[in-house]
């Protein structure tokens, strides 16, 4: 196992602005665990959601932004309805999320490739455009065989648009894109 | 009836593909129960879950952009059917309360957000405005011998502070509102616990998985069908019902309603407003035996 | 006259951030200061040695100390003040510690406040009169309110000691929550075998008068003579006739009446003795579920009591009753868990509380002793216990510990192997708090002798499936969610104050905390007094106690209340108000307006006047601030002395102001 040093690898500014930009106070958390344990993405995560609180307490950086768990989050905020110290968790991952993002560490690149073509699809369009994410989606990632089986189910039963439906104001959507991405880089 | 609209309508974007029978019967049962809606001229996606995973200014700036047009149109109340939509919409109104995170979504925007719009469910409306007693007077075709699962998802409710409505843990307005139609609800215990969301495409295991939990526990507690207020919980279990059955050797068979379509059933509205025939999992078995009184799971 | 001033340097507390030999220096420049001086600890023994000395020396006639709070040490240095042959009284103290330098950092700043302060106490002081404190009887009787452990112990201590006790209890039995457990720990000896004889004891003592089903009304007078009202509620039965004999539970035709003592695992009787250890062993009807008071007829008790102990027609009764004392012992309530929405929020049948498990563990107890499933009556073989159930939680306003929960919930894990050796506990904690004697070796036996599985975490939901429970939690020394399947779930629910403290604590005019419990005089050095002279605090409706400390506090309180009867008067505060006859017009105002019925009107040569009864008088000054005349004045804090620190204070901010 890894021996963390912590005198040397405890990452206080890193510590700090995750407290800055999810306004949480991360000293509240007393690891009882609760988090984890009403987490339903548990199974699939490669650090449970207390320990991930735990090496932001430690601030271990490299840690937390390089995990799978951050993408794999699904925001259905069990852990910040039932925080015993009202510790809003998903918002932290959120947070993390963002963080790893503009450091360019993505651990789960599908789930990422998915979330980039819904948003592609919303800045195009005004609204998001189902068949057309899947589409770009599976441009972007080979998976050819993604949900292969469904798409007629849908289709049958007329459930999936073939064409985009473009608002009048979609340019005022790209914008806000444009002006976001002058901001912050993002 | 004529009243104006009290309410702003934004619809979603999935209620215009993958959920147009919840958009339909939404509609179809507002008109009914003398609900009038406006839809928000010319909306735009709210963003959804990927843009908080991007940044909170972008997602409240994406959401702010249908606010503000709602609010142009002289309203001050919102109501969208989808959970997803709501946290979003919530959410932003909610951290736009900080006049400095409100300046930063603003300067996203080309006309900007100043407050004063608030954002509820379609079902909160139903539950608040007409209520489970007004519902039970209107019904014409009563759901008797329909036993059903509640499911409401994991953001209906939660974070109770930002969503204030229901019980957090374990809401009660879908089964109330099922009780008046004449339907018996189960005790089902994971009304909350996520589906697996929109991992759909991307990691089709993660639902797999949370959704046959969901499924698995459904024919515990000898429900018949599925009720749910969510367009991605309502294709993660109904679309996506042969992949969970697929991946866990299991046989399920359950419709998955959407709540609006039941009231409609019960309020004995058109079929072709309810959209039935778009669910993939056909409900016209139970739907035909509505009415007699033994349910179904009692015979098998 | 003669004033010394003496600066206290409190170490480094107050000499850190004050210069204190400067605050002294200035000192010397006001008026009728004969001798200022700074010094290293006031209160130590050297430290009043140089007050005494410089008293002598210097012919002093007052003095002040610029030191901590007068809370800390203003009897302290008065009693200096007699040993130097003064008048207590002639002593005033400014507070240059929590008022000056623990507040502050700037040394300039500090030093000019404390020495603004310095001159505020010389100012007071020269306009202080020697006073001297009255005597007056007082009543040794001595009341106890709240009769469970903490209640009876001080009782009895006290009856012992030869007082008149009046012990007043809520419920219809004594007891409390200890008579309704089954074992105690680390012993694991029985609960009712040790409390049951000194609950005998208490009803046969005949320094005690019980009584039970009753509630303190009101509370007026102050130490010494304190006069309470207590509400003997309508118990429907003649307990001066009831032997106790159960006839009337037998018969009674409505059993379905709420059962308090067994925590409503199962239901009792509309007439009912709480339990076969009661004490009083008597009956009382519940009239929410008695026949006789919802259809109007039955009286199949009335008819089949041998001794016609039964009134359907008694009514609430008040009495009341003078004593020098008061020992609040009101306990604790357990949380209620249906807070607890992902715990099922009581909507499952096999998820209990502790308390409700205590009673099915104990052999007198609704199950009579053997551990059911209230859903179906099965033996459970999986059990899962969870720590943590309304303690240490801030998002439902608990973030205290409770104290005891990790113990009983020890404890009831070995008594389940007891019951049924083929189960396997579990115990979900966060962290395991056994600090007492033999408390950690017991919880070790637990998972050593017992197999309790322990699992370092919180339960995050619990839900049925199929005819189990699934307990969903973390391990977090595992590092994963983990699930248990239960057949029952143990809530080791916390402790909260008991319910209407707050409106307890307001009539006898004692402070509480956020939670309601009850504030001692300080937490270290006073844990059994309360800031209300005569009242004391014994068991947790101070804070969750377990037995041993509620034991300890009673016999504390008990000893407090012992050496205060020991005189046979006490002294009264001389700073009470007076009235200026001279100038009192009889308007009658301050007699209005008087919180304490403190003020009475006289007649004085065909007069109407106001006279202050000085035993009753509290020093509010509410009075001398109604009085139209300025004749009422309170000793010790006159207008002219109010007004001369003021003066004080706001020549020198002028002259502030100008530099």
């Amino acid at each position: 196992m890894q021996v963390i040093k912590i005198s040397h690898s405890k990452n206080t500014d890193f510590m700090a602005q995750v407290e800055r930009e999810s306004g949480q106070n991360l000293s509240l958390c007393y690891q009882c665990g609760n988090c984890t344990a009403g987490c339903p993405y548990t199974f699939v995560y490669d650090i449970p959601v207390s320990k991930i609180m735990r090496l932001l307490q430690t601030g271990q950086k490299d840690a937390v932004l390089s995990c799978h768990s951050i993408w794999l989050c699904a925001t259905c905020e069990s852990c910040t309805t039932r925080c015993p110290n009202d510790i809003d968790v998903a918002r932290i991952m959120d947070v993390l999320r963002h963080m790893a993002r503009r450091e360019g560490r993505v651990a789960e690149r599908t789930v990422k490739v998915f979330w980039d073509e819904f948003l592609n699809s919303v800045r195009k369009h005004g609204r998001a455009f189902e068949l057309g994410i899947v589409a770009s989606y599976v441009g972007k990632t080979g998976r050819f065989w993604t949900d292969m089986e469904l798409g007629p189910k849908a289709l049958l039963k007329g459930k999936l648009a073939f064409k985009p439906h473009d608002i009048k104001g979609k340019q005022e959507v790209a914008k806000i894109f444009e002006r976001f991405k002058e901001e912050y880089g993002g | 009836m004529n009243l104006a609209p009290k309410y702003a309508y934004y619809p979603g974007c999935s209620g215009q593909s993958t959920s147009s029978e919840y958009e339909v019967s939404t509609r179809a049962v507002c008109r009914a129960l003398g609900l009038e809606l406006a839809e928000i001229p010319d909306w735009s996606c709210c963003g959804s879950t990927p843009a908080h995973t991007v940044d909170h200014v972008l997602s409240a700036a994406l959401a702010a952009r249908n606010l503000v047009l709602a609010k142009e149109a002289g309203f001050d109340t919102v109501v969208t059917p989808c959970p997803s939509c709501l946290t979003n919409l919530k959410t932003a109104v909610h951290r736009m309360e900080d006049p400095d995170f409100m300046d930063k979504v603003n300067k996203l925007l080309d006309r900007p957000f100043h407050g004063g719009v608030q954002v509820k469910s379609v079902l909160q409306v139903i539950f608040e405005d007409i209520g489970p007693a007004r519902l039970k007077a209107m019904v014409k075709k009563p759901l008797s011998g329909l036993r059903l699962a509640p499911y409401y998802g994991c953001i209906m409710n939660r974070p109770p502070d930002v969503m204030q409505f229901d019980d957090p843990e374990n809401p009660i307005s879908i089964d109330k509102l099922m009780e008046a139609l004449g339907a018996e609800v189960a005790p089902f215990p994971l009304k909350v616990e996520c589906c697996g969301a929109s991992f759909g495409v991307a990691r089709k295991d993660v639902v797999t998985q949370l959704s046959g939990k969901l499924l698995q526990m459904a024919e515990t507690v000898e429900a018949q069908a599925f009720v749910t207020a969510c367009p991605l919980c309502q294709m993660n279990l109904d679309l996506r019902q042969g992949q969970v059955n697929m991946a866990a050797k299991t046989k399920h068979n359950l419709p998955v309603f959407y709540y609006t379509q039941l009231i409609g059933v019960a309020l004995g509205l058109a079929e072709t407003d309810l959209g039935l025939d778009k669910l993939i999992v056909s409900p016209r078995g139970i739907l035909a035996r509505i009415g007699q009184k033994q349910p179904a799971a009692a015979n098998q | 006259m003669k004033i010394g001033v003496f600066v206290c340097h409190c170490g480094s507390n107050i000499a850190g951030t004050v210069d204190t030999a400067k605050v002294a220096e200035a000192a010397r420049q006001m008026p009728e200061v004969a001798f200022a001086t700074d010094t290293m600890y006031a209160c130590s023994e050297p430290g009043q040695a140089g007050v005494v000395q410089a008293v002598k020396e210097h012919g002093l006639d007052g003095v002040v100390v610029a030191s901590c709070t007068p809370r800390m040490h203003e009897l302290t240095f008065r009693r200096t003040l007699e040993r130097a042959g003064l008048n207590r009284y002639m002593f005033e103290m400014a507070n240059i510690r929590e008022h000056v330098s623990w507040i502050g950092k700037d040394m300039q700043a500090n030093t000019r406040k404390a020495t603004d302060l310095v001159g505020i106490a010389v100012e007071k002081l020269r306009r202080d009169k020697p006073l001297t404190a009255k005597k007056f009887d007082i009543c040794k009787r001595v009341m106890v309110i709240g009769g469970g452990v903490a209640g009876i112990q001080a009782a009895l201590d006290m009856a012992e000691g030869g007082l008149e006790v009046v012990l007043v209890e809520r419920s219809a039995t004594i007891g409390g929550k200890m008579a309704k457990l089954d074992k105690t720990f680390p012993t694991v000896d029985c609960s009712s075998c040790i409390l049951g004889p000194k609950m005998v004891d208490v009803s046969q003592h005949p320094n005690i008068t019980l009584y039970a089903y009753s509630e303190v009304e009101s509370v007026s007078g102050f130490v010494g003579n304190f006069d309470v009202k207590v509400r003997r509620k309508a118990r429907y039965v003649n307990w001066e006739a009831c032997t106790g004999c159960g006839l009337c539970m037998e018969k009674c035709p409505s059993k379905k009446a709420k059962d308090d003592f067994n925590e409503q695992i199962g239901t009792t009787t509309a007439i009912n003795i709480p339990s076969p250890q009661a004490i009083p062993k008597k009956a009382k009807i519940d009239p929410e579920f008695c026949r006789q008071f919802t259809k109007g007829k039955c009286g199949v008790c009335a008819k089949i009591c041998p001794s016609g102990a039964i009134e359907y027609d008694q009514q609430d009764e008040v009495v009341g009753e003078k004593v020098g004392a008061i020992i609040a012992a009101t306990g604790f309530d357990l949380f209620d868990y249906t807070r607890y929405g992902e715990y099922g929020g009581g909507r499952y049948p096999d998820v209990i509380t502790s308390i409700q498990y205590e009673r099915m563990l104990s052999a007198s107890g609704p199950t009579g002793g053997h551990i059911k499933r209230p859903s179906d009556s099965k033996e459970p073989k999986s059990i899962v216990f969870v720590q943590c159930v309304g303690s240490r939680d801030k998002s439902i306003g608990r973030p205290y510990c409770s104290g005891f929960c990790c113990m009983y919930t020890a404890k009831q894990a070995i008594l389940t192997k007891d019951h049924i050796p083929d189960s396997q506990s579990y115990v979900f904690y966060m962290d395991i708090r056994a600090p007492g004697k033999n408390y950690d070796e017991f919880t070790r036996r637990g998972m050593e002798e017992y197999g309790t599985q322990y699992i370092r975490g919180r339960v995050s939901m619990i839900y049925p499936q199929g005819d189990k429970y699934i307990v969903r939690g973390a391990d977090t020394l595992l590092g994963t969610q983990v699930e248990v399947e239960a057949d029952l779930v143990v809530l080791a629910v916390g402790a909260e104050s008991s319910k209407g403290s707050p409106e307890l604590a307001e009539k006898l005019r004692i402070s509480y905390d956020a939670y309601g419990f009850f504030m001692e005089s300080h937490p270290k050095l006073k844990p059994v007094e309360t800031n209300t002279a005569g009242v004391y605090l014994a068991g947790s409706c101070q804070g969750p106690k377990d037995i041993p400390s509620s034991v300890g506090q009673g016999s504390a309180a008990a000893a407090k209340v012992l050496s205060l009867f020991s005189r046979s008067q006490l002294e009264s505060d001389p700073q009470v108000s007076m009235v200026d006859i001279k100038r009192c017009i009889g308007c009658g105002k301050c007699i209005a307006t008087c919180p304490f019925g403190a003020i009475e009107a006289i007649d004085f040569r065909g007069q109407p006047k106001a006279q202050v009864i000085e035993t009753v008088c509290q020093g509010c000054g509410i009075c001398t601030a109604t009085c139209p005349q300025g004749a009422i004045q309170l000793q010790h804090f006159t207008d002219n002395q109010i007004l001369a620190e003021v003066n004080a204070l706001c020549q020198q901010a002028l002259e502030v102001n100008f530099e």
